[in-house]
């Protein structure tokens, strides 16, 4: 009896690099294998593992929106040994890519609400993810909002979709830097993510808040959130522990009687709340 | 029920021969430098007498230290990739204790729960397990508190238990009839033996399912902090350790090829949630002491409806700070 590796990934063709910030990349990423390309499907909240052959795996959520065919997409910051080798490569490369792997966001029990997407630093690419693919079905939603903080102005990702999403009249951009971040040019907000989002005058009523950002942005936007009204059920998140299989087995992102491969990554605070908070 | 036959001294030996000729090698607790392990052998007099367990597992039957996954060769701009076959060679474990037999099935849930792992996969069907009883235990073995016994035949395929003049067989899988139909009349029919009689008496320390359905509620319990005060976070209990099945994926590669291997890892180690950004979810030895309990006494009864534990005692009998883990879950059951 023969089965299939599940550890075998994609062979991935780098189609575009963009310089998103310092040390941050996106790759454009198409299949190698037409027919896999043809088969290959995913749903928005769903991630990988990246391979640079040579150095090994990395995690990242897959940053492009399913209704964009025939790529996909991941940013990524140059930190560890993968990520550097990574950061390497240029177009034409090859990659390694499997996945989709983990859970998704619930697009269709979002219909007929209003979204607030709030996000900081690196971690707005699962949620642009989203944000595009929400876009993309726009008339299944009410009012969309961004939130989005980094540390400076150079470290905002993807700009020139920043820019894009300011113009578009169906979505409501909101940036803000640490103070201290802004450039003389810099028309955004100045100050920390969680007073941004409170002084937007927000409704919690028929909305949902998807967020995503370093664990302080996160601790200190939900009693924000709360206060404005949402419930844990209200708000979304997405984990990104530290994995090696992405298939439910190796056990390094078990918490409590959860895998954030399998059961995660997207998890509402409602479900975070029943869990250690070993995230 | 078990087809329960007797198996003479003699018959074992002429039995050891007929798997050999089978083309199956067999392996099995052998004395050596000290200390009993797995090792191959070709007759029963090589098997270790009198010994309550080996130090390690005989999980690396199915799950090796480092398996390859995969394996490429690069050029600029071309990565070819070649896929890993497990070398897995017709075995008979013979003279694993009951709870060892029992803890492929821990390591079955993990590896086959929606995806299926087909490196296990081909190891495990290729291996058939001869069990013997306990005759005697010791004070880390704790078997009888999680549902398994000194005579357990859950995961042989056939079970021996020491008697006078041989053993006891109780044939109890399609593998285990299998390998009786290579020498059937070597079997012949057993008597009325009481084996729990024979077996090892071993009380039950503590209300598992208790213990289970309590511990949700004692996370932040302080008893973790103090049972791991003395945990050095070497490892060595998940390395002895029969259903610890955590690992870690590591390259190993040079400019123009590579390879990808599966290693063994411990969730008691510093590193094993580290995140990139520095971040680490169990930072302290006590987290990650609790998520070794937690994982085994209260993840795995949830999610695989079965214990991450058989009781065996081997990560108390390895720990070099002397961590006995039936006190530890005696002392748990007890809050």
């Amino acid at each position: 009896m023969t089965e299939k590796n599940i550890y075998l990934p994609y062979l991935m063709r780098i189609t575009k690099i963009t310089e998103e910030s310092p040390a941050v990349k996106t790759f454009r990423l198409e299949f190698v294998d037409e027919v896999a390309a043809q088969n290959f499907d995913f749903k928005t909240g769903q991630f990988g593992l990246y391979s640079a052959f040579g150095e090994g795996e990395s995690t990242f959520c897959i940053a492009s929106s399913p209704t964009r065919k025939g790529y996909i997409e991941c940013t990524f910051r140059e930190v560890g040994r993968v990520t550097a080798a990574l950061a390497d490569k240029e177009v034409g490369d090859i990659v390694g890519f499997r996945g989709p792997y983990g859970n998704v966001f619930p697009l269709e029990a979002w219909k007929g609400k209003n979204l607030v997407f709030i996000a900081g630093g690196i971690a707005l690419p699962p949620l642009r993810s989203v944000i595009w693919n929400c876009l993309d079905l726009r008339d299944w939603f009410k009012d969309i909002t961004v939130v989005y903080g980094a540390r400076s102005v150079a470290d905002l990702v993807y700009k020139h979709e920043l820019k894009e999403w300011t113009e578009r009249p169906d979505i409501k951009l909101v940036t803000t830097v640490d103070p201290g971040g802004e450039t003389p040019d810099w028309t955004g907000k100045v100050g920390f993510v969680p007073p941004v989002v409170e002084q937007l005058g927000l409704s919690a009523e028929n909305t949902v808040a998807i967020v995503c950002g370093p664990p302080i942005m996160i601790k200190l936007t939900l009693p924000v959130l709360e206060k404005l009204g949402f419930a844990p059920d209200q708000i979304y998140t997405t984990l990104e522990n530290r994995m090696k299989c992405g298939l439910g087995k190796c056990g390094r992102c078990n918490t409590g009687s959860s895998y954030v491969c399998k059961d995660g990554p997207v998890y509402t605070l409602a479900q975070l709340n029943e869990l250690p908070a070993e995230y | 029920m078990a087809d329960t036959f007797k198996l003479t001294h003699e018959n074992l030996d002429s039995l050891f021969a007929a798997l050999r000729k089978d083309g199956r090698r067999i392996l099995a607790p052998v004395d050596g430098d000290g200390r009993t392990e797995l090792n191959e052998v070709e007759k029963p007099s090589q098997v270790a007498k009198g010994y309550i367990q080996t130090i390690m597992s005989a999980k690396d039957v199915v799950f090796p230290k480092v398996e390859r996954l995969l394996s490429y060769t690069t050029a600029p701009g071309t990565v070819e990739l070649h896929d890993a076959e497990p070398k897995a060679l017709p075995t008979v474990l013979f003279g694993v204790r009951p709870c060892e037999a029992k803890a492929f099935g821990a390591l079955d849930a993990v590896f086959n729960w929606d995806y299926r792992d087909k490196f296990f996969n081909a190891r495990l069907e290729k291996m058939a397990v001869i069990g013997v009883s306990c005759l005697k235990a010791d004070d880390a073995c704790f078997c009888t508190s999680l549902g398994g016994g000194p005579a357990d035949t859950a995961g042989s395929d056939i079970l021996l238990t020491p008697i006078e003049s041989g053993y006891l067989a109780e044939v109890l899988t399609v593998k285990g009839k299998a390998i009786q139909a290579l020498a059937p009349n070597l079997f012949t029919p057993g008597n009325g033996v009481d084996k729990a009689a024979i077996a090892a008496k071993l009380e039950q320390a503590f209300d598992q399912p208790a213990l289970t359905a309590k511990l949700p509620g004692m996370f932040e319990n302080e008893l973790w902090e103090d049972q791991a005060l003395r945990c050095i976070g070497c490892g060595a209990c998940a390395y002895v350790c029969p259903t610890c099945v955590c690992f870690d994926i590591q390259e190993e590669a040079d400019p123009k090829q590579g390879q990808r291997l599966r290693c063994w890892d411990s969730c008691g180690f510093s590193m094993f949630t580290l995140h990139a950004s520095g971040h680490n979810p169990r930072e302290t030895q006590s987290a990650r002491w609790r998520q070794r309990i937690y994982h085994k006494f209260s993840t795995y009864p949830e999610r695989y409806q079965m214990l991450g534990c058989v009781g065996c005692g081997k990560c108390t009998r390895a720990c070099p700070v002397d961590m006995n883990l039936r006190e530890h879950l005696v002392e748990a059951a007890n809050v």
